[in-house]
């Protein structure tokens, strides 16, 4: 087929047409679906390998407070180590679930007002329950 | 078309014409390998799990608020639904604390034969079977 010919069969083949300019590095460079490259990976990773030995430990705790009166519960709390860890435990909780979270909107809410709205929310949400979580640990550390 | 995401799946064949390139089928196509059941699983033990944040939220509020308070989450651990819920959550936890170490050895690098990846799902479900069943009874013969 000579180059003529070959442009026109392309120019007239019937296929799918793209009207948006965009290639595969433009996507590639922090242009993802949030705009941020590898962080939001990165983080999860992050705080998935620090809530391994936080949730070990979680459960051995558990059993201090698991059905003891609450003057117990804040004795325990109020030791040093026992109220750091278990702010460890609550702020690594807390952004690993927003970031977990956030990838499953992603992935299953396509309509732009929604899916804009509930990534806020979840962001929201996620960081109020945390904060809630620290303040009361806090509280617990100081007056325990 | 206009949308970045369907401009993506277009390709061109060796004479040179624009294509849609083809899909693979959707979920319900496929007999269910273990693999699958156990990726579907992490995903929806995250979920259960991020649930169950309201309670350690409500527990260190209510502990760190009055007596009261804390009789309100005391009363509700304790209650049926409560009961059932720290049950769920427990083997929640230990399915996506396996599960997740899983997928922080395919992180770098291990793991990722089929073989492989069947019998560690079969593994991860052991594990999260033991360590559920201690959690349950050493928690419960102290609720």
């Amino acid at each position: 087929m000579s180059e003529t010919a070959k442009a026109s069969a392309i120019k007239n083949a019937t296929g799918p047409r793209v009207e948006v300019m965009r290639t595969q590095l433009g996507r590639v460079r922090g242009l993802g679906a949030a705009r941020h490259g590898t962080e939001a990976w990165w983080a999860e990773r992050l705080t998935s390998l620090a809530l391994i030995p936080l949730t070990l430990w979680f459960v051995y705790a558990a059993q201090h407070f698991a059905g003891h009166p609450r003057a117990d519960v804040a004795h325990w709390i109020a030791s040093p180590v026992n109220a750091t860890l278990m702010l460890a435990l609550v702020i690594a909780t807390f952004y690993h679930m927003q970031l977990g979270l956030q990838v499953v909107i992603e992935d299953y809410i396509h309509r732009e007002p929604a899916r804009v709205a509930s990534l806020l929310a979840n962001k929201a949400v996620a960081f109020l329950l945390g904060l809630a979580a620290v303040i009361a640990t806090l509280k617990l550390a100081f007056t325990g | 078309m206009t949308e970045a995401r369907d401009a993506l799946m277009v390709g061109r064949t060796s004479d040179g014409r624009l294509v849609q390139r083809p899909i693979s089928p959707h979920l319900q196509i496929y007999k269910w390998p273990i693999s699958m059941a156990g990726s579907i699983l992490h995903r929806a033990t995250g979920i259960a799990l991020s649930v169950g944040t309201l309670l350690l939220v409500w527990f260190l509020v209510a502990a760190a608020s009055s007596d009261r308070a804390y009789a309100n989450v005391s009363g509700f651990i304790h209650s049926f639904i409560g009961v059932i819920l720290l049950l769920g959550w427990i083997a929640a936890l230990w399915y996506h604390f396996f599960a997740g170490i899983r997928h922080l050895a395919w992180d770098v690098g291990y793991g990722f034969s089929k073989p492989d990846t069947d019998r560690n799902t079969y593994i991860i479900l052991g594990a999260t079977g033991v360590f559920t069943l201690v959690t349950w009874i050493v928690l419960f013969t102290r609720l």
